[in-house]
């Protein structure tokens, strides 16, 4: 019996790869998860993006639960969330942040005044030093930051209201209790 | 109208190809010839309709017709009409009917060349073809239409990739769909046999050409790939172990196991089951590339635009075909009688350790192209595997290889004294070994342990070549002899396999010689300007604006001077095509048989003044030369005289009992 | 150069030697050196790090615009003297082990670092059993005199006659 059995090995190997295979036709290749989740957030200090003569950093984060979105003019998919950030921020259950990732100033301001500014404030990261800390790569990114200034999520590529609804809100809630 | 009649034309192959599949397999079964005598009028037809539906396509680019979603999407006004031609494999759906269209050529291909096969074997080989063709047809009409329409259809299309856009890739993917597709002729004689209960000898020489020459193809397709890449990405890079190279790596390290493995099976009757399983293996592997490359599950450079639901198809696909066949070998395999005895140390042996390695490297490489995949899945965190790791590991395992390859030809078949073989060896141990030492002293130009290492893998490869030509030629009156033995029965083989061997040993050399040599040099320089390399001086004579057909270009002049002659005018480039935007770079080579010199444009800084790359390559070109050599070796191959009296001795060969041919072929 | 520490001596004398240099990766920036050995330092550096974006690219080869920024702050780093390993684990920090090009060789990758070895013994053994199982069945054996008569009746084409 055993030496019929030699002969199954490599269906029984073909159907491990295709489990695997068929996982990952649900999973994303190019996502590169974040080590600073469960870590604190890295400081910065950098002007605002309305007035360069202000400055803001992570210390204005601490004390409340936040979200911080890296985004820019020049990215396609920012401009597709843009309409649900405005949303969230009008529900007021969270603060959004921004941040200015590789941006031109005027060209970001003029965007938020045309398509509505959904961020209490934003950070003007223009050569993306900061955007390296915060391990940025690819616009837009969109971190859950807690009471304590600890990241605590962190969401690559544009929001959907799903994912609001389902990732984002559940853990702000959360966070705030 | 046109494409309308092309996708027609593919429903109707698609009909085709399921009487193909069903009537011929049953009635070989049933033995009713009625049913047999149905597959090679489905071939042909199937094959018909499919060129009517390429040459739709084709029309369609030709005539800017970009009512098409396709056209519109590859095609444009301004590319040159040799590029539309070919922009009708550029991207996912006109490449799967290229595919197509060669599966149903190949499938005529073994109706017509493949007629002394006993009927009911022929018959079962076809239907198998005829199964994964309704298997590509069904993906084609049902989730990537090639004759997809849009209205209103916009004034212009959005172009061809501009990397696309030269000969060779113009050739590279049918010629890799060529052998790709050829290993389904190896897998349908593997089915074919295994339903029929009959393994044999017989069933190896009939699978034996079909199988090298699509393994030619396959070494043509990507060493042409390999030669693009270093011509056209401008940083003369020529493989990247990316995923898409890997996946047409595979499938060749398979047929080669391969092809080794039938020689074993036609001569001696030995590895019957191995040698199945490896066609059933060599031609799911180029399945699973088809897969790898267009379902999104991998990250490459090369992927066509990834679609996680046509690629849920494709793995339905693939456990259909891959599974019923590995099925198929689990009921069957038992029963297969064991072939010739051979000693522990014999040529059986060696050539099973030449498997054993090609399957493992097989492994390996598969390995790290599915272990981002195989990470993630499990939750094991995020990996990937780059070049460094492939390199490592490849450059670990094929030096057994190579001291294999220079072993076999000189070791009996059966058995084989150990003393004996290594007296005939010596020679070639005392060159190799001699003038690998030489090579790595830095007495000769900067020696180095790889370069070495190198010389002294190829040396080993070449001197047991001559060994082995010398013994051959010595019982054919020497020299004088060769002429004739050339024509001999059985030469084709065995100078085949001189002439790929020898192909390896010069493809050694240049990799190492390449990697371990080149030099690279990252300059400014003003109009005017020389600079030094490697004993060369460049001479920049400045950037001029220039315009092509559908790009605008950069264009700059540099002279190469060999002790103040000079040997070369190079004109790098930077070009920005009319439509897709990204700018691309032409590398200004000249090209020599021991030494490249190659230069791609940086960024204008102003003044004139440019930052480019240029690159000393030694040997680079032995790269794609010993490619070119292993192709033809297996040309040679394939075109021994045994294989040829059987195609012309067209009537049907009887099989005795004990698997040998009873009569009438060779 | 990360610290990698294999468990067997042997392998890790395969693996050290087995290391071939990676084909000479390259940027086109002139980022300026004082000598010839820092800037192959340098490239040597980068060519250790991937592009996350051109994910298959070390971040000497990527023409991505975060690659930029991220070769010009390894630049940087190196110019005020941190050593290699003070700017690995900079960008491990903020980009996990992926930033690594070739993956550190911890528990959870010995599948791909050992796995191909593994792979190998596993199947010479298997080669083994499957030449040894044969002897089982063993033809007549002639003695030596007379297997030399019989190639030279044969002349001595028998044995290695078909040598294709």
């Amino acid at each position: 019996m055993a030496r019929y059995l030699r002969y199954l090995v490599p269906l029984a190997i073909f159907a491990l790869l295709v489990a695997f295979l068929y996982r990952g036709l649900s999973l994303d290749p190019k996502l590169v998860p974040s080590p600073l989740v469960g870590k604190p957030m890295p400081t910065f200090t950098l002007t605002r993006l309305d007035n360069p003569d202000v400055t803001i950093s992570d210390a204005d984060f601490k004390g409340k639960v936040t979200l911080l979105n890296v985004w820019a003019t020049w990215c396609v998919s920012c401009r597709r969330e843009h309409q649900t950030l405005v949303q969230l921020a009008k529900t007021g259950q969270v603060d959004i942040y921004g941040l200015n990732y590789k941006d031109n100033r005027e060209d970001a301001n003029r965007w938020l005044a045309k398509l509505g500014n959904p961020y209490v404030a934003n950070a003007f990261d223009s050569d993306g030093r900061v955007g390296i800390d915060w391990g940025v790569y690819g616009a837009p990114e969109t971190f859950i930051i807690d009471r304590e200034g600890i990241i605590r999520h962190k969401h690559i590529g544009p929001l959907t209201i799903e994912i609001i609804n389902d990732e984002i809100l559940p853990l702000v809630a959360k966070l705030k209790s | 109208m046109i494409p309308e009649l092309g996708h027609f034309a593919l429903i109707l192959a698609l009909s085709l190809a399921l009487v193909l599949s069903i009537f011929p397999m049953i009635g070989s079964l049933n033995n009713t010839p009625g049913w047999i005598a149905l597959a090679r009028p489905a071939a042909w037809g199937q094959f018909f309709f499919v060129a009517i539906a390429f040459g739709c396509l084709v029309s369609s680019f030709l005539t800017n017709d970009f009512s098409v979603v396709y056209v519109a999407q590859n095609g444009n006004t301004l590319l040159p009409d040799v590029y539309k031609v070919s922009a009708v494999w550029g991207a996912h759906e006109g490449s799967l009917l290229l595919w197509v269209l060669i599966l149903s050529g190949w499938t005529v291909a073994v109706s017509l060349l493949a007629r002394h096969l006993p009927a009911v074997m022929l018959a079962r080989v076809l239907s198998v073809m005829g199964m994964v063709s309704i298997g590509f047809l069904s993906f084609l009409l049902f989730t990537s239409n090639p004759f997809a329409r849009v209205f209103p259809a916009p004034l212009e299309g959005g172009d061809l990739n501009p990397l696309l856009q030269d000969p060779g890739l113009a050739i590279h993917p049918p010629m890799l769909y060529m052998g790709y597709v050829g290993m389904s002729v190896a897998f349908s004689f593997a089915i074919a046999a295994l339903i029929g209960g009959r393994l044999d000898a017989a069933w190896a020489r009939w699978s034996r050409p079909w199988t090298t020459v699509a393994w030619v193809f396959l070494t043509i397709g990507i060493t042409l790939g390999s030669w693009w890449a270093y011509n056209e990405l401008g940083w003369g890079g020529w493989w990247f172990w990316d995923p898409v190279e890997n996946a047409s790596f595979m499938p060749w390290l398979a047929a080669t196991a391969l092809i080794h493995s039938l020689a074993v099976t036609e001569k001696r009757g030995a590895f019957k089951r191995w040698t199945v399983l490896l066609a059933l293996l060599a031609f799911s592997l180029s399945l699973l590339g088809t897969f790898l490359v267009r379902s999104g599950v991998l990250t490459s450079v090369h992927s066509f635009a990834a679609d996680p639901a046509r690629g849920l198809f494709i793995l339905i696909f693939l456990c259909i075909v891959i599974g019923g066949s590995l099925a198929l070998y689990a009921a069957r395999a038992p029963s297969v009688s064991s072939g010739g005895r051979f000693d522990a140390f014999s040529r059986e042996t060696l050539l099973l350790g030449n498997n054993m390695l090609l399957v493992i490297i097989t492994a390996f490489v598969l390995l790290g192209t599915l272990a981002p995949l195989i990470y993630d899945a499990l939750g094991w965190g995020k990996i990937s595997v780059g070049f460094p790791w492939f390199n490592r590991m490849f450059v670990i395992f094929t030096p057994f290889l190579v001291v294999l390859m220079g072993m076999g030809p000189l070791t009996r078949w059966k058995h084989q004294d150990p003393g004996e073989l290594a007296r005939k060896l010596r020679v070639a141990l005392l060159v190799s070994v001699g003038g690998g030492i030489l090579a790595a002293l830095p007495l000769l130009h900067k020696g180095s342990v790889w370069a070495g290492l190198a010389v002294m893998l190829s040396l080993w490869i070449v001197s047991s070549l001559a060994l082995s030509l010398r013994q051959r030629l010595r019982y054919r009156k020497g020299l004088a002899g060769l002429w004739q033995d050339l024509g001999a029965k059985g030469s084709g083989s065995y100078y085949g396999m001189v002439v790929a061997h020898f192909g390896v040993a010069v493809f050694i050399i240049g990799v190492t010689f390449v990697m371990q040599y080149e030099i690279e040099k990252d300059i400014r320089l003003s109009p005017g300007e020389s600079t030094e390399l490697a004993g060369y001086t460049l001479r920049f004579d400045g950037v001029q604006a220039h315009q092509g057909p559908n790009y605008r270009a950069d264009r700059g002049t540099l002279h190469v001077l060999k002790d103040e002659r000079e040997i070369a005018l190079l004109h790098p480039e930077k070009r920005v095509y009319t439509v897709q935007t990204k700018p691309m770079t032409e590398s200004g080579i000249d090209v020599g048989f021991t030494r490249d010199i190659y230069v791609s444009l940086g960024e204008g800084l102003g003044n004139g003044d440019w930052s480019m790359r240029l690159y000393y390559k030694p040997f680079v070109r032995w790269i794609w030369f010993g490619g070119l050599l292993i192709a033809i070796g297996g040309l040679l191959a394939a075109s021994d005289r045994r294989y040829r009296i059987a195609l012309r001795d067209q009537a049907p060969v009887t099989v005795g009992k004990d698997g040998l041919i009873a009569s009438g072929g060779a | 150069m990360n610290a990698m520490k294999p468990l067997i001596p042997l392998l890790l004398l395969l693996l050290v030697i087995a290391a071939p240099p990676l084909p000479a990766a390259v940027t086109l920036e002139s980022f300026t050196f004082p000598t010839k050995a820092e800037e192959q330092h340098f490239k040597d550096v980068i060519g250790q790090l991937r592009c996350l974006v051109c994910q298959n690219e070390t971040l000497a080869d990527s023409d991505a615009d975060l690659a930029h920024d991220l070769r010009a702050e390894v630049y940087e780093m190196m110019k005020s003297g941190k050593s290699d390993q003070e700017v690995i684990d900079f960008l491990v920090n903020r980009y996990g082990d992926f930033v690594l090009y070739n993956p550190p060789v911890k528990p959870s990758t010995y599948l791909i670092w050992y796995g191909p070895f593994v792979l190998l013994a596993i199947a010479a053994l298997l080669l083994i059993r499957a030449v040894g199982r044969q002897r089982q069945v063993r033809e007549p054996e002639i003695s030596e005199e007379e297997r030399k008569r019989l190639e030279k009746l044969l002349g001595d084409n028998a044995g290695k006659g078909k040598q294709g």
